[in-house]
C-alpha cells in the first residue's frame, strides 16, 4: 500500500468544497456583519447602549474575554503537553487543538478592546504603563502567548504547506504563490526535520509554562482586589482548570465535526475520542474538587460580605445561573463520562457542549455577583445584557467558527507529517521505549526513554 | 474630613452643591434605576432594626481619600493615583476607561460616563469655569473640590504664607446646614479635623481593609450596618 497516497486524501477538503459550506460561511458572515455594526453603535454612543452600570462595571465582554482565553488553552495544552508526554495519540488531532487556540485567542484580546470605554486610547498602555496593574500582566502574557502560539502553530504546519506546494497542481496561481512562499522552503531533508523538531519541542516546553501563566494572571485581574468572592487564593488554579477544562471539550466538539464533515473516520478514531472522555471526565472531578473547596471555604469561615455574595449564587438573584452551571459543568458530564455505554462519541459531544455553555456561565457567575453586592451594601446591582452586548458575544463566536472553517479550505486540517513520522518512525521507536522499562531490555540501553 | 453622623439631617444640600460645582450632568429617573446616574456626593439612607424598634439613618458618602487606595493600585496607565495632597485624584485624558478602579474600590464610589455629558441649554452657561468636562468612556470621582485648592494655595502663594485652616474647604462642607461636615488639615494636630479624628465616636468605613479612608465619621454608640447590611 502507499502510503503516500494514503494520506494525501487528507488535501481533498482544500479541493473540493461542498454546498454546506458556503451556506454556513454566508450565515456566519452575516452574524459577524450584524455583530460589527453593534460594535459600531457601541462606539458612537458609549457604553451606555450595553446593559452595564454602577456597581455592575463588568459584565458580558469581561466573560468573554476569560472564556475565549480559556478556550485557547485547548490547543497549547493538547499539543504542547502531549507532546512533551510522548503521547502518541495526540497526532491527528493537534493541528485542530492549535486551530483552536490561535482562532480563540484573538477574540478574548478583542472582547478587552470592546470593552474598554475609550478604546482609541489603547496605545496609553505602552505610554503609560503601570506595572503593577494586574491588566498590564494581562498585556505582557496574553501577547506573549498570541504571538507564541501563533509561531508555533506556523512552525509545525510548514512540513505540511509543502506538502500542497507540491500536491495541489491545480490549485489557482495565488494560491500556489502562497504556498510556494509560506512554505519557506522546505524540502523535508533530514537536516530539516531534525531542527524543526529542536525548535517544536522547545517551544512546547515555553507553551506549556505559558499556559498556567496567562491563565493564573487572567484570574488575578480579579483575584488581586478586595472584592468578596474574588479575593482567593484559589482563584488562579480554579480558573487554569476551568480553562483547560472547556478547551479540551471544545477540542472534542471541533474533533467530532471535522470527523463527520471532512469524512476522517478512518483518522479520527474511537480510541482518541474515548481518551479525550476520559481526560474529560478526569478534569470534571477536579473541577468539582476546586468549585466545592472554593465554596465550602466561604461557607464555613462566613464572612457577611463574603455571605452574601455567596447567598445570591445559592439562592438569590444568580440562582439560576449558578445551579444550572453546576448541572452543566458537573452532574452532565459525570453522567455521560464516567458510564462507558455513554462515553460514546455523541455522548463526549454532548457533554462537551454542556461543559462549555457550563464553563461560560462558571465566568459569568465568578465574575458578576461579586459586583453585585458591594461590600458597602447599600447599593446592590442588578443586569440584564443588551442586543448590542449579545450581537457582539455571538459575533465573537461566529468569527471564530468562520476563521476555524476557512482554515480548513487552506491548509490540512490533520497534520499530514506528524501522522508519517508516528507511522514511519515512532511506531518503532515506541517499541524500543517499552522494551526499556522491561528488566531485560535495560542493558544497554540506559539513558533512552 | 469629618462627617458627623449625629448631625445629619438627611437634606442632601452636600449633593446638590456638589454637582452644580463639580459639572456633573444631570441624569433621569430611569437612568438612575439602572445605575448610572454620577452623583460624587451621595446620602446613603440605612435602616437600623426591625419594626417597631426601627430607625433611619443617614450615611453622606464622598470619594473617602483613601491613604492606601485599593483603585490606584489596579489602573493599567496611571490614569489614577494619589497625588502630593493625598487626594486620589484622576487623569481624564489618560483614562482608557477599562473600569478596573470602579471594580477594586470596595467603597464603590468611582463613576463612568457611560455617555456623553448634557445639560439643558439654559445650564450650558452656568457650568464652573474651573472644573473640566468629562468626555464619554472615563472614570470620574469626588476630588475633594481640587480647584478650590489650587485657588486656595495661589491666594495664599501671593500672601507669602502657608495655608491656613479655613482656607477652603469643598463645596458640600460649605453647604452643610446643619454644620455635620469638618474639613481641615488632618496632619495638623492643631485642626478641628484632627482633634475630632480622635473622638471616641470616630470610626472609618470598612477600617479591617487597611486602606485607611482619610474621611472620619462620628457617631455615638455602636454604628450598624456597615458589615451586615
Amino acid at each position: 500500500m502507499d502510503r503516500m497516497e494514503e494520506d494525501i486524501v487528507l488535501l481533498e477538503p482544500l479541493k473540493r468544497t461542498g454546498k454546506g459550506f458556503y451556506l454556513a460561511i454566508w450565515i456566519l458572515f452575516s452574524l459577524m456583519v450584524w455583530a460589527f455594526y453593534a460594535w459600531t453603535y457601541q462606539l458612537r454612543h458609549g457604553l451606555g447602549v450595553t446593559g452595564l452600570n454602577r456597581p455592575i462595571f463588568w459584565g458580558f465582554y469581561i466573560t468573554n474575554f476569560v472564556f475565549f482565553i480559556g478556550i485557547s488553552h485547548a490547543g497549547t495544552l493538547i499539543s504542547a503537553i502531549l507532546r512533551i508526554f510522548k503521547a502518541e495519540w495526540r497526532r491527528p488531532f493537534t493541528r485542530a487543538a492549535e486551530a483552536v487556540t490561535v482562532f480563540s485567542l484573538p477574540f478574548g484580546v478583542g472582547s478587552l478592546m470592546i470593552d474598554m470605554g475609550r478604546p482609541d486610547r489603547f496605545l496609553n498602555v505602552i505610554k503609560h504603563p503601570q506595572i503593577q496593574s494586574p491588566i498590564i500582566w494581562d498585556v505582557c502574557c496574553v501577547s506573549t502567548y498570541l504571538l507564541s502560539s501563533c509561531i508555533y502553530f506556523y512552525l509545525a504546519l510548514i512540513p505540511d504547506i509543502a506538502l500542497c506546494r507540491d500536491n495541489l497542481p491545480h490549485a489557482s496561481r495565488p494560491r500556489q504563490m502562497l504556498y510556494r512562499i509560506l512554505a519557506l522552503g522546505w524540502k523535508g531533508t533530514e537536516r530539516q526535520r531534525e531542527r524543526l523538531e529542536k525548535i517544536i519541542g522547545g517551544m512546547s516546553i515555553f507553551l506549556a509554562l505559558l499556559v498556567v501563566t496567562v491563565h493564573t494572571v487572567v484570574s488575578w485581574v480579579f483575584g488581586m482586589t478586595v472584592q468578596p468572592g474574588w479575593h482567593t487564593t484559589i482563584i488562579g488554579p480554579y480558573f487554569l482548570v476551568g480553562a483547560i477544562f472547556s478547551g479540551v471539550a471544545t477540542v472534542a466538539i471541533v474533533m467530532a465535526i471535522l470527523r463527520k464533515v471532512l469524512h476522517l473516520e478512518v483518522y479520527l478514531r474511537k480510541a482518541h475520542f474515548d481518551n479525550i472522555g476520559v481526560f474529560l471526565l478526569c478534569l470534571t472531578l477536579l473541577w468539582f474538587y476546586f468549585t466545592f473547596a472554593e465554596y465550602i471555604t466561604t461557607i464555613y469561615g462566613g464572612e457577611p460580605s463574603h455571605m452574601r455574595v455567596l447567598l445570591s449564587k445559592f439562592s438569590g438573584d444568580f440562582a439560576i445561573l449558578f445551579w444550572l452551571m453546576f448541572l452543566f459543568c458537573f452532574v452532565i458530564p459525570l453522567v455521560l463520562l464516567g458510564n462507558r455505554r455513554t462515553r460514546t462519541i455523541s455522548g463526549i459531544v454532548v457533554a462537551s457542549i454542556f461543559i462549555n455553555i457550563g464553563m461560560w456561565l462558571e465566568r459569568f457567575t465568578i465574575i458578576i455577583p461579586s459586583l453585585a453586592r458591594p461590600r458597602l451594601p447599600y447599593e446592590p446591582g442588578t443586569y440584564f445584557p443588551t442586543w448590542v452586548e449579545g450581537s457582539i458575544t455571538v459575533g465573537c463566536f461566529a468569527a471564530f467558527i468562520f476563521l476555524f472553517m476557512l482554515f480548513t479550505k487552506f491548509f490540512p486540517i490533520i497534520s499530514i507529517w506528524e501522522m508519517r513520522e508516528s507511522r514511519e518512525k515512532t511506531l518503532a521507536e515506541v517499541g524500543e521505549r517499552i522494551r526499556s522499562y522491561l528488566p531485560q531490555g535495560a542493558e544497554g540501553r540506559s539513558g533512552t526513554t | 474630613m469629618v462627617i458627623d453622623l449625629d448631625k445629619c439631617t438627611g437634606c442632601q444640600a452636600c449633593v446638590v452643591a456638589c454637582k452644580a460645582e463639580n459639572n456633573i450632568p444631570f441624569s433621569t429617573p430611569q437612568e438612575a434605576s439602572y445605575g448610572r446616574e454620577i452623583s460624587w456626593m451621595e446620602v446613603l439612607p440605612l435602616l437600623e432594626g426591625e419594626y417597631p424598634n426601627l430607625r433611619a439613618r443617614y450615611l453622606p458618602r464622598p470619594c473617602l481619600q483613601c491613604e492606601k487606595p485599593p483603585c490606584t493600585r489596579v489602573c493599567p496607565v496611571r490614569a489614577t493615583y494619589l497625588n502630593e495632597e493625598g487626594l486620589v485624584a484622576q487623569i481624564y485624558p489618560r483614562c482608557i476607561g477599562c473600569r478596573y478602579c470602579t471594580t477594586a474600590c470596595p467603597y464603590t464610589v468611582k463613576y463612568f460616563n457611560w455617555k456623553t455629558p448634557k445639560w439643558p441649554e439654559e445650564m450650558e452657561g452656568s457650568l464652573n469655569p474651573d472644573v473640566s468636562v468629562r468626555p464619554k468612556g472615563v472614570v470620574e470621582k469626588c476630588t475633594f473640590c481640587h480647584h478650590r485648592l489650587q485657588k486656595a494655595k495661589e491666594v495664599a502663594a501671593e500672601e507669602k504664607r502657608t495655608l491656613r485652616e479655613g482656607d477652603y474647604v469643598p463645596a458640600c462642607v460649605q453647604s452643610c446646614p446643619a454644620k455635620a461636615m469638618f474639613f481641615g488639615d488632618l496632619n495638623d494636630p492643631q485642626t478641628e479635623v484632627s482633634r475630632l479624628s480622635k473622638d471616641p465616636r470616630a470610626f472609618r468605613l470598612l477600617e479591617e481593609l487597611g486602606t485607611e479612608p482619610k474621611v472620619y465619621y462620628l457617631s455615638e454608640g455602636e454604628w450598624h450596618g456597615i458589615q451586615h447590611g
